[in-house]
């Protein structure tokens, strides 16, 4: 026997699970059960009877839904076998979603937040007291990252948070009976940065990219920050990885004319322990506990969006707040002008079991740890750029050889599609033959053909090599094999999707129901 | 089987290959320069992407050079409309695509340059799906694909039926006198219509753009919105700007300026002096869009929009509106601005917010 | 100033060679290079105030056990709170699909490296559809507040009026939620509830008209009032042309009939009872749905997944449906709401938790929601002083308690029942002055014949 050879850089033969498994519905044979239902106990029923009779006629329920009937055993096998065909940041090495910030979410907390399972969040409060001392903590401990006076944990995620900042701003002013109806942001901020105060009745003034520099021209600013300015809403880093060093100008000027400014920190991975709002200037942020501190995306939710403010906002946060009496945790419900305050944005007092995870990631790292998480975050991104930019056809915008990225960078491979034809979805797809993926950008492309990666603190370097090895092989066979690429994906669950369908009212299938009525051949 | 229509501008690309900035009017000279035609190989790459539909379609096309050789050369069905002069030229572009339109294609792929696509447009108008096959040497007009291959894709991917939606594009020219001196002067020639590319796989944490006519359809109800009574509003040509005048169902010069005050119609295809006649007395508001992938704003082809004019109009009344498609396109890049005068151009230069929907505006540079 | 934290478990090249190679690849001498571009002025030259990190995650986890060990929950304690977060019974595979690794870590893949996610969500919009009764789902949103904050926002837009109406007796956070979103583009009314709950239809009558988005009413309400004329107000509301917007738990579902069986456009509510602990007020998502007609799905803010077939033959594959993004024959102008991260983990165990259930369970767990919450009012109400159900009139699982006559307000009787070991239902009496000394009970298929009486036999002594 000779040694096996592990020598390949590039996982060739990995192959995705691929189980054909059905939708749910057909796997269903009438008279299977997949639990049993508690009944009520028989002196219960003697006394009161069915109970359903109870309700008027036409308001039972007269056809059963059809509903799937499927044994215990085979329900737990469909989602085991779909769960192999999804692969999540705990299975790949997680760099392709950039400014998702896909960190490892460690398991001891999710052993943790299983203790939240049984709380009713309107039990009384002397029952509470371990789950609002974790959200007092939590705040005091944004409150030393970001430099500002107290946070909330109500939003469910990023761009609810953006929601409230733009709430908060709409009350600020209404308080003071200004009327300003305009939030300037940027263009490579994340769309809800303009979405969102759009929904609260801003009208938006994007920003540009300089074409050089990639970050906004502080006269184009200048130029439309008014008295008409509510706020300036920016993310710093931005989407493109570049660190805007003019910010503070740029609230100052903002402040000069009476706006309030906004700090989005979804890409808060970048500075922390190295850069806060407050000496920016800036009067409120959001953090996303479950990008930044580590709580598990969860296919998209449940999340929170912690949003921090400046003392003069504090009156305006949704309601309740978190507070200590010396003695005491408690939620004070007292502090806003009508019963929840104008802000509110989501029920109760927080995703407690977001907040949770982030505090025991934060008590893993204490301050040294969360410095030493940004600064290796930011020098896996830096390593990964400099393998990246040596790969023939790949560039990044906006590199002067001074414009060195933090905790992500959009890179593109234009140059790779105007030689061959190939194109980022086409890598994009290709990348799936070999475990990974990677996330193009946010439309309008203003950098075409692009590819955004962000390694944060999880990755080592040996996974760092592989992805950048990986993505070298397949820049390769763009001009060996592009055939191969632009019909990949070849060894993932399933081949390229027809994606006709999804646009056409009279063909599309958003539900099984619609799919058998539409199409029952 | 599809009936697809294919035009072949075989003297398209001659000047380019031997240092001339064009090829109308030079192509003695460029033959004499020893250029070889590269269009029926340009053609060629493009429909080698349709290979995979070959047994259903037919090809409609003009003989040899026009197409049909290129078509019958990698085995395609072909159907011959018209026979073209042995120097084919403009005529023979524009008598093969009527032909095409009455034998009723389902889409026209053209390779040329600017000039045969403008040449298309005069015979066709923007009611039929087209999509240009680069092969001239000055290509401004969007209506062309960035590469032949791709050309050729984004043909095979709507005959398919993948991509099921159109966008207008401008049809553009360049005045070649000027470019030869190297300035850059854009007109606008036209319309035509062209299956509009979708990237597949997108609205990932953010809903998906909309589409360049949903887009339009916003941003000129933006406009409609703001407009001021008893202020005359000169409407420019451009796409996005044909929306306001539809959204308000007044007719509207394609390729002209119209005037229109209180939302209606006050003269069609006006300018220059009659302009400042029409609206003596009353406030002027000028709506322009951005013209084309070199971001003109106002350029020397705006013929109706003269200096006077402009001066009456003034930056502040001054109105841009664009989709953030187009800006994006740009990437950040000013606008040009060169209406021949130097200190109106001064003048003119600044910031603008050009509208790219409703409520929303993007700061632009132009000078 | 220490800096630095060399070995890290979560972040591998925190090893100082590593750290060292890695800089020396670039050309760096430190770490500080790396924020090169973060002006002087900007930088955080102090420390953060936060504890030192724990010494091992067996310190950590101590630590934060013993912290939470000490606070109550629904099984240390019997609970009968409700009002907008319920216990109900979640059946163990829940639980062990929602914690796998690969769901739980999964975001924005695509549909051929995260099928499994397309599929799930594919399979949680279809199976909530059967059960109320339309055709078209969302991924799920943050929580019912949200879900029919958007319902009244796409009433708005799709009919291009002004006003919405909420009822009188609604949960005051969700007014607030509502009334926060809505703010830029909605004018809100109120319409009256008669005595028993319900909705006033004369009131209704004369509130609803030309200017009217949308009638939004709950079933059952925040009382837990059922309402039996939700055709009447759905027929007024439709006279007047606006959209008949419903708000439902959807547990009540498998007897309850369908909102759309009495007219609803727009139907919403919260997952969280479908196989979702309460997790402190962390475990919502809420829905909405809708026929398939455009003019609905063109008006979702949230994504849609579809089903679609492959370039091979026999393979489900999917994607996300955009219509409006496309046309704009039904192009409505002004802002859509913003799309983000909200609840999906909870929509995949909703789904998984109806397809468990079955059409059989879904009856059942009904059943004994309803029978357990009638046992505990027909013996809540031979207690002296109490008024069980006091608005009279058809109940779920909730129900009013009116402790006026016993002398008691219900913050004593709370901390009474808290020493006892019991949450009681939760005080209303703030929220509904007309009520005085309420509260509003939640008694669910979790609450066995002894609970129930262990409440009773505790309320009965007390009031003696």
């Amino acid at each position: 026997m000779k040694r096996i050879d592990r020598s390949s850089k590039v996982r060739t033969h990995f192959h995705q699970a691929k189980w054909d498994e059905p939708i749910i519905f057909e796997l269903s044979t009438p008279g299977e059960r997949g639990v049993s239902v508690p009944k009520a106990g028989q002196a219960v029923a003697a006394a009161v009877g069915d109970g359903v009779s109870d309700l008027p006629a036409a308001l039972r329920r007269k056809e059963r839904p059809a509903l799937p009937e499927i044994s215990q055993n085979r329900l737990l096998r469909h989602y085991l076998r779909l769960s192999q065909m999804t692969l999540g940041a705990d299975v790949n090495i997680e760099i392709g979603q950039g400014t998702c910030t896909m960190k490892y979410s460690p398991k001891v907390n999710e052993q943790l937040a299983k203790k939240l399972w049984e709380m009713h969040p309107l039990q009384d409060e002397d029952t509470a007291q371990g789950i609002l001392q974790i959200f007092y903590e939590t705040d005091q401990y944004m409150r030393e990252i970001s430099g500002l006076d107290k946070f909330t944990f109500q939003p469910g995620g990023g761009s609810q948070a953006i929601f409230l900042m733009a709430s908060l701003v709409r009350a600020y002013f209404e308080s003071r009976g200004e009327d300003r109806n305009e939030v300037i942001t940027t263009l490579y901020s994340h769309p809800s940065d303009a979405a969102a105060p759009a929904v609260t009745g801003y009208k938006i003034v994007y920003l540009q990219p300089d074409p050089e520099t990639g970050l906004p021209d502080p006269e184009a600013f200048k130029a439309v920050c008014t008295d008409k300015t509510a706020a300036f809403m920016v993310a710093n880093p931005e989407d493109t990885g570049l660190y805007n060093g003019q910010i503070g100008e740029l609230v100052k000027h903002a402040h000069s004319v009476g706006a309030l400014c906004c700090y989005d920190q979804a890409n808060g991975n970048a500075v922390l322990g190295v850069a806060r709002a407050k000496e920016a200037g800036f009067d409120m942020c959001h953090f996303n506990l479950h990008k930044t501190f580590s709580s598990p995306h969860g296919c998209s939710g449940p999340a929170c969006g912690a949003t921090g403010v400046v003392e003069k906002l504090i009156p305006f946060l949704p309601v309740p707040s978190v507070e200590y009496d010396g003695k005491k945790y408690y939620l004070d419900y007292g502090f806003a002008d009508t019963k929840y305050g104008v802000t509110k944005v989501r029920e109760f007092m927080g995703v407690a079991p977001v907040v949770l995870k982030a505090y025991c990631w934060i008590r893993m790292l204490g301050p040294n740890g969360l410095w030493q998480a940004t600064k290796t975050a930011v020098l896996n991104n830096n390593y990964l750029f400099k393998r990246m930019m040596s790969i023939p056809g790949i560039s990044a915008y906006y590199e002067d050889g001074n414009n060195q990225r933090v905790e992500q960078c959009r890179y593109t491979m234009e140059q790779v599609t105007k030689d061959t034809g190939v194109t980022s979805g086409d890598v994009q797809r290709r990348m799936m033959d070999f475990g990974m993926h990677f996330w193009t950008s946010h439309h309008p492309y203003y950098l075409p053909e692009p590819i955004t990666l962000e390694p944060t603190e999880s990755p080592s370097r040996k996974d760092i090599d592989e992805y950048a090895d990986t993505v070298a092989h397949i820049i390769k066979e763009c001009y060996e094999d592009p055939e191969t690429v632009k019909t990949a994906p070849h060894r993932s669950t399933i081949h390229q999707v027809d994606e006709r369908w999804m646009d056409d009212p009279e063909g599309w299938a958003i539900t099984w129901k619609i799919y058998n009525r539409k199409y029952n051949d | 089987m599809t009936k697809i229509g294919l035009i072949v501008n075989p003297i398209a690309g001659l000047g380019g290959s031997v240092g001339l900035k064009g090829t109308d009017g030079m192509v003695e000279e460029a033959l004499r320069r020893g250029a070889e035609p590269l269009s029926n190989a340009r053609a060629a790459a493009a429909l080698r992407e349709l290979l995979p539909l070959r047994d259903t379609l037919l090809i409609c096309t003009g003989a040899d050079q026009q197409g049909g050789s290129c078509a019958e050369s990698l085995g395609f069905k072909t159907r011959i409309l018209h026979e073209a002069s042995p120097r084919s030229d403009a005529a023979d572009t524009r008598a093969l695509a009527k032909k095409l339109i009455e034998e009723g294609v389902r889409m026209i792929l053209f390779a040329g340059g600017d000039g045969t696509a403008a040449d298309i447009y005069e015979a066709i108008g923007e009611k039929q799906p087209v999509l240009g096959i680069p092969a001239g040497v000055k290509i401004y007009s969007p209506v062309y694909a960035s590469t032949p291959k791709a050309a050729g894709e984004l043909a095979r991917l709507y005959l398919a039926g993948t991509l099921t939606t159109l966008r207008e594009v401008e049809v553009l020219d360049i005045d070649e006198e000027l470019y030869r001196r190297d300035r850059v002067d854009v007109r606008l020639r036209g319309y035509l219509t062209i299956p509009e590319e979708k990237r597949l796989m997108q609205g990932r944490k953010a809903p998906s753009p909309l589409s360049e006519a949903a887009a339009a359809h916003a941003i000129a109800g933006s406009i409609i919105r703001d407009m001021e009574p008893d202020t005359c509003y000169l409407i420019g040509a451009g796409t996005t700007t044909r929306r306001i005048m539809e959204r308000l169902e007044l007719p509207n010069t394609l390729i002209g300026v119209d005037l229109i005050c209180n939302k209606k119609l006050i003269e069609a295809d006006v300018y220059g002096s009659r302009i400042l006649e029409l609206s003596e007395g009353w406030p002027l508001k000028l709506i322009l869009t951005v013209t084309g992938g070199q971001g003109f704003l106002l350029g020397r082809g705006s013929q109706q929009l003269t200096p006077d004019v402009l001066r009456k109009i003034g930056k502040e009344n001054i109105i841009v509106v664009a989709t953030q498609k187009k800006m994006a396109a740009l990437g950040g890049q000013p606008l040009r601005l060169d209406t021949g005068m130097e200190e109106l151009d001064g003048q003119l230069a600044g910031y603008y917010r050009v509208i790219t929907g409703y409520d929303q505006v993007v700061v632009a540079k132009a000078e | 100033m220490k800096r630095g934290f060399p070995n890290h478990p979560y972040i591998p090249n925190s090893v100082p060679e590593v750290e060292k190679e890695m800089l020396d690849f670039l050309g760096m001498k430190s770490l500080d290079d790396l924020h090169k571009n973060v002006p002087d002025a900007l930088m955080f030259k102090g420390e953060m105030n936060i504890p030192e990190a724990f010494g091992s995650e067996y310190e950590m986890r101590r630590y934060v056990e013993e912290l939470l060990d000490r606070d109550g929950d629904g099984k240390k304690y019997l609970n009968f709170l409700g009002a907008g977060c319920w216990q109900h019974y979640v059946p163990a595979i829940c639980d062990e699909v929602n914690s796998r690794g690969e769901f739980l870590t999964a975001y924005g893949g695509e549909p051929y490296n995260e099928l499994g996610r397309f599929q799930t969500q594919f399979e949680y919009q279809s199976l909530v559809a059967e059960l109320v009764g339309m055709d078209v789902v969302n991924v799920p949103a943050i929580d019912w507040a949200q879900a029919s904050a958007t319902t009244c926002a796409m009433a708005q837009r799709k009919t291009g009026r002004k006003q919405i109406i909420l009822p009188e007796i609604l949960d005051p956070q969700k007014r607030s939620i509502i009334e926060n979103f809505g703010r830029a583009t909605t004018e809100f009314v109120t319409v009256a509830c008669t005595e028993d709950g319900q909705i006033d239809l004369e009131d209704l009558k004369k509130k609803v008209g030309k200017d009217t988005a949308g009638v939004y009413f709950e079933n059952p309400n925040y009382l837990g009032v059922i309402e039996t004329r939700g055709e009447e107000i759905s027929r007024i509301a439709h006279e007047a042309g606006a959209e008949s917007l419903v708000g439902v738990d959807p547990i009540t579902l498998g007897v309850m009939a369908p909102p759309p069986e009495y007219g609803a456009d727009i139907v919403c509510g919260e997952l969280q009872p479908l196989g979702i602990h309460m997790n402190y007020g962390g475990g919502l998502a809420g829905f909405m749905a809708t026929r398939d007609e455009e003019d609905y799905v063109n008006e979702y803010p949230s994504r849609l997944f579809g089903i679609a077939p492959t370039t091979h033959p026999g393979e489900y594959g999917f994607g996300d449906v955009a219509y409006d993004r496309t046309s704009f024959g039904n192009l409505r102008d002004g802002a859509k709401e913003y799309v983000g991260t909200q609840a999906a983990l909870w929509g995949l165990t909703a789904g998984v938790y109806l397809a468990t259930m079955g059409p059989a369970g879904m009856e059942e767990v009904g059943q004994t929601c309803m029978q357990n919450a009638r046992y505990a009012v027909q013996k809540l109400n031979g207690i002296k002083g109490i008024k069980a159900n006091s608005l009279g009139g058809q109940y779920f699982k909730e129900f009013v308690v009116d402790f006026n006559a016993t002398g008691k307000t219900v913050a004593e009787i709370q901390k009474i029942l808290l020493s006892e070991g019991i949450f009681g239902g939760k005080d209303i009496s703030g929220e509904f002055p007309r009520l005085g000394q309420s509260a509003l009970y939640c008694v669910t298929e979790i609450h066995t014949q002894r609970d129930i009486d262990r409440l009773v036999n505790v309320l009965a002594r007390v009031l003696a």
